[in-house]
């Protein structure tokens, strides 16, 4: 009996333990993010000030949302957002599916030149983005587009040449395939034995059974197109598809407004903590469902 | 057009015989190649065709704004960008006597290395070239010479931070990914929160840690504070012996979260079954975690080391907000310098010169990781 | 009938607007101010005024945020995709008038009479673009800690000589109350670097490149005075006189204002914030003489037209119309610049006879040295910025200097010349 309470204080310093240390680490991770907030709060002059010691994370002194209101003034916010969203967003939908079609196809069917052409998408990878944009940018000033306004040339100016480059890529691939491996080919069989075409093997066994890669290559592809920078510089030239990253630079003048740019950032994490939180419920659900412990 | 029925009736046999299920493997080739077309059809339009484009244009005198016409010059960027050569230099000697000249100190008197790298007619192999290291033999001078000692300096550089940083990242993201994956109230929380400094762009995380790391910054402050005094305050990015490492830090820390969460999706994918029965048999969370939660990683690690090794290799945002390859190339990496090169000094030519290097030095880098881990799955 | 007569009168005036809007044709104009708000004002009512004065051209605006704005019109260039009227800084203005992105200008023949040498661009003989203020750098400092360390106030025809200017700094220095003496502002990477330290290696006796040919920088980027130049450089952050490479943005915005540093050197839109501080304490001071006169760069932002706008004589309409000197004095009023003119300066709050920054005005007209109009000075600005980072880390001077001469010199051969 006596050994049973020991048993379960111990478990109670455990856990206790456990918490400790996770907040240990989350501390180490969580500052930029306050300090972003904090100082989104602070005019210029205090926010530089305090950058020295811990009042940078301390909101005190003269606080006030004067900084978003500034912001909203300077830059069309709105528009920026909404452009990254729906960029962001169209990129990920496309890419979830043709990326992992590929994934599949890679990781568990059998054709000619699989291995091959795996080794040159992987490849693909190495290329820094800055080695080929130039390249890219004469590609998609000559390449043709059948739209409302008939057949015209020049992608320059729009949403497509935002997303559709960007469609597939060699992280998400690479992602589904090293993931699909670990799937057992036998649940696959049996859906063919029971006459599934192997669309629908993909559609009723894969994807139900890949929640938590789907929630990782959605997060990682989000990111990378949320922050993209150099591409919509170079062929958004207009306001109207101008991507939140480039409005960035719309607060570094001569004389920086730090406030704003804090203000700024804070605004534009909010969509990318909006849909990683989304995406915490396939993660949850599929602990859950593996139970699996510490 | 579909030719299986062509193929020789042995490999039939063979392939049938490896899948053990003949009929269920009905139209496999003809679904893979349709499944995977269109995103690879995407690749080599928007990544493959452009990246040959820039590879072609290593070997012109391209610019970005120029009015010149564009022409092959052959090699010459890779000459200009790659040329290594060692040069041994002897004291200079008295015309008559054949004596070796000394100064006042009686040490001996060296010509100017500028001399001869400089339109040296009799030196043609040396010239434009620059001290990268040298070494004091006896009385003579061991020099080795580089034409672009910037970017033998961003090499060396580059290679030190992928081998510094991917291991450690990897290692610390897998860490965090395991006490993530506990079962605790709040845990997700905690989710949140470590992913906090991949969410924030790069750039703006460089941003920040440009005053955490100045002379009267934060990192100073706080280490004087906790030795009480004792701790002479660092000039962390502005001292070439420790710049790469405070931007290694800041790079570890701020991606590890990237790499916690593929790992994290590994861990899912391992059946709690096979915990349960470890834990029958009285296994205990270190052998748990050897028998059990590494094998079932290995797809994971495999990709965790190719994509973080990449992302290593593809060093930049950190180096233009923070250093800008500073204090004295401490900092130069090998995509920083061919962004410079390629947009800032507008040498387009010479920057895809740079991405063609990067990317056969990174293309032997992974078949030899892929050849060690082949050997150890052995 | 009243009903048919005012129908009529509607479409007559519904037919004279079309008529206005088709007889105009659109001009595009790309500007580097998105974000500003008071300069997006200004240049808005520059473009309506514009508009209405005359029947045949419609300008319309697209703004670009100046850290985007370059790589925006070379994408755009490479696109074949240029607007017809574009603002341009005035030393990059060279290299894109080089690869045929400007045309000369085709202004009336005496409209920049009066107007700063800096802010006319010329190249290869020919008016490329022209600006309608410009920016002046001082030293920043105040009169109470010179006056408490017995240090003579300098002027326009006796700036600080460089051992006097040197003496000071030590002074300032020794008193112990500064974390700095003087604060150049090695935060501001990029641009900063030759636009506010090159008129020092000019003053020196150096220059960035032989503007007598522009095809080499030997002897005069590392010749004995860019040596002299070189090695002070380095003294004053071995001697602790001045904040190095690793200043933050934070540091070199409040240090001067916190009186952590004793002087500043910086610009003059960074004057207004200084003033709130300090108010009649401060003081612009010109730049010390090291040797060959006092010297600061010259050039900002100025307007061009393209070289591929199919309406050039509008272009160059619009452009003269926004030359007048209101528009001059809106801007100085608005943004805090150097107006062009002497006129609009006496319309300004603050350049006009007795007003705060009335300096600046005669600094810009006295001592500014454009930098070297040459395509070349993209690649030369990075590579200078480049060894004046290394030299302040330490590197050997003559080693750091000769490096960036030869850099210069390959890119230089490698573009045939620049077209010199």
């Amino acid at each position: 009996m006596s050994g049973r309470m020991v048993g379960a204080r111990n478990e109670r310093y455990r856990v206790a333990w456990r918490y400790a240390l996770l907040i240990a680490v989350a501390l180490v991770f969580v500052f930029p993010v306050v300090f972003m907030v904090v100082s989104s709060l602070k005019p210029d002059l205090q926010l530089l000030r305090d950058t020295g010691s811990l009042r940078a994370f301390l909101p005190v002194g003269d606080i006030s949302l004067d900084n978003y209101v500034a912001a909203f003034k300077r830059a069309p916010i709105g528009r920026f957002v909404y452009n990254s969203v729906l960029v962001t967003g169209l990129t990920v939908m496309f890419g979830l599916f043709l990326n992992s079609l590929a994934g599949f196809a890679f990781a568990k069917l059998r054709w000619r030149g699989r291995a091959i052409v795996l080794s040159v998408v992987i490849a693909t990878l190495i290329v820094p983005f800055e080695t080929i944009a130039v390249p890219l940018l004469m590609m998609v000033n000559a390449l043709p587009w059948l739209g409302p306004d008939g057949l015209t040339f020049g992608w320059l100016n729009s949403y497509r040449v935002q997303i559709v480059p960007f469609i597939a890529d060699a992280l998400s691939i690479f992602l589904f395939v090293q993931f699909f491996k670990d799937l057992p080919d036998e649940i696959i069989e049996a859906a063919r034995i029971d006459g599934a075409s192997w669309w629908q093997v993909y559609l009723r066994v894969i994807v139900p059974l890949s929640g938590p890669v789907f929630a990782t290559a959605a997060i990682l592809k989000f990111l990378a197109m949320y922050n993209m920078y150099l591409w919509p510089l170079m062929v958004a030239q207009g306001e109207t598809y101008r991507p939140v990253m480039v409005g960035l630079q719309y607060f570094f003048q001569l004389n920086v407004a730090w406030g704003e740019v804090m203000a700024y950032l804070s605004l534009i994490t909010i969509p990318v903590l909006v849909f990683y939180l989304l995406l915490q419920r396939a993660f949850i659900e599929s602990i859950a469902a593996s139970g699996v412990k510490g | 057009m579909h030719r299986i029925p062509v193929k020789p009736v042995p490999e039939l046999v063979r392939q049938a015989a490896a899948s053990g299920l003949g009929p269920g493997r009905r139209g496999e080739e003809a679904a893979g190649l349709a499944m995977a077309a269109p995103a690879v059809i995407l690749l080599v339009a928007f990544l493959i065709t452009p990246f040959a484009l820039a590879f072609v244009m290593a070997f012109t005198n391209q610019r970005l704004v120029s009015p010149n016409p564009t022409a092959f010059v052959g090699t010459r960027n890779f000459t200009q960008l790659l040329t290594v050569r060692p040069f041994m230099m002897a004291p200079l000697t008295d015309p008559e006597s054949g004596a070796t000249l000394r100064d006042d100190t009686g040490a001996p008197v060296y010509p100017v290395l500028r001399d001869i790298t400089r339109r040296n007619p009799d030196y043609p192999q040396f010239d434009g070239l620059r001290e990268l290291a040298s070494w004091q033999l006896g009385e003579r001078r061991l020099y080795l010479l580089a034409s672009d000692v910037v970017f033998m300096r961003a090499l060396r550089n580059t290679m030190l931070f992928v081998l510094v940083v991917a291991p450690t990242q990897a290692t610390l993201a897998l860490m965090l990914a395991l006490m993530i994956n506990q079962r605790l109230r709040g845990v997700n929380i905690f989710r949140t929160i470590y992913f906090m400094p991949v969410v924030i762009s790069i750039v703006v995380v460089s941003l920040l840690w440009r005053f955490i790391y100045s002379p009267g910054g934060l990192l100073n402050s706080m280490l004087t504070g906790l030795t009480f005094g004792a701790f002479t305050p660092v000039d962390w990015l502005g001292n070439p012996n420790t710049a790469l490492g405070a931007i290694m830090a800041m790079s570890i820390w701020q991606a590890v979260g990237f790499h916690m969460v593929i790992w994290l999706s590994g861990l899912q994918t391992i059946p709690g079954v096979l915990y349960e029965a470890a834990s029958v048999e009285g296994a205990s969370a270190l052998q748990k975690f050897r028998h059990v939660t590494w094998p079932g990683l290995r797809n994971t690690a495999v990709l965790i080391l190719v994509v973080i090794t990449m992302q290593a290799f593809a060093l930049f945002a950190q180096i233009d907000v923070m250093t800008r390859g500073g204090p004295r190339d401490a900092t130069q990496s090998i995509v920083f310098q061919a962004v410079q090169r390629g947009f800032e000094r507008q040498d387009i030519a010479g920057g895809s010169a740079i991405s063609v290097v990067l990317f056969l030095l990174v293309l032997s880098v992974s078949l030899l990781q892929r050849y060690v881990t082949r050997e150890r799955a052995r | 009938m009243t009903t048919t007569k005012r129908s009529l009168t509607a479409l007559l005036a519904a037919l004279a607007l079309s008529g206005v809007v088709f007889a105009q044709t659109t001009l595009s104009l790309w500007y580097h101010g998105a974000g500003n708000e008071v300069e997006r004002a200004i240049i808005v009512q520059i473009i309506d005024d514009f508009n209405a004065a005359q029947d045949d051209w419609r300008v319309t605006l697209e703004e670009f945020p100046q850290l985007a704005y370059n790589p925006s019109v070379v994408s755009a260039a490479l696109a074949g995709n240029l607007p017809d009227i574009l603002d341009v800084d005035g030393p990059v203005m060279p290299n894109w008038a080089w690869a045929n992105y400007m045309q000369p200008l085709s202004l009336s023949d005496g409209v920049l009479d009066g107007f700063l040498p800096s802010v006319i661009g010329e190249w290869q003989g020919e008016v490329y673009s022209v600006g309608l203020w410009d920016a002046a750098i001082a030293i920043y400092a105040r009169r109470s800690v010179l006056e408490a360390n017995d240090i003579r106030i300098p002027s326009l025809d006796a700036p600080w000589t460089f051992e006097e200017f040197d003496a000071i700094l030590e002074t300032l220095d020794a008193t112990g109350e500064f974390d700095y003496a003087f604060d150049v502002g090695m935060a501001w990477t990029g641009e900063w670097y030759p636009y506010a330290f090159s008129p020092f290696l000019q003053s020196f006796g150096g220059d960035l490149i032989d503007r007598s040919t522009f095809l080499t920088a030997e002897g005069v980027l590392n010749g004995p005075e860019a040596v002299a130049f070189g090695n002070w450089w380095q003294s004053l952050f071995t001697r602790g006189l001045t904040p190095g490479t690793s200043q933050d943005d934070a540091d070199r915005e409040t240090g001067f204002l916190d009186g952590r540093y004793a002087l500043q050197w910086n610009g003059n839109w960074a004057a207004i914030p200084a003033l709130e501080a300090f108010g009649d304490d401060l003081l612009f001071l010109p730049a010390p003489d090291f040797g060959h006169g006092p010297k600061i760069g010259g050039a900002s932002w100025q307007f061009g037209v393209s070289a591929t706008t199919q309406h050039p004589e509008g272009a160059n309409a619009f452009i003269e119309f926004a030359l007048q000197d209101e528009y001059l004095a809106a801007f100085s009023d608005g943004i805090g610049l150097v107006p062009s003119t002497v006129s609009a300066a006496a319309m300004t709050q603050n350049y006009g006879e007795g007003g705060p920054l009335e300096v600046f005005y005669e600094l810009s007209n006295q001592q500014s040295l454009i930098r070297p109009p040459t395509p070349a000075y993209v690649g030369i600005a990075l590579t200078f910025e480049k060894a004046l980072a290394d030299i302040a880390n330490g590197a050997d001077v003559q080693d750091a200097l000769d490096a960036a001469v030869d850099e210069i010199e390959r890119d230089i051969a490698n573009n045939d010349g620049y077209g010199f």
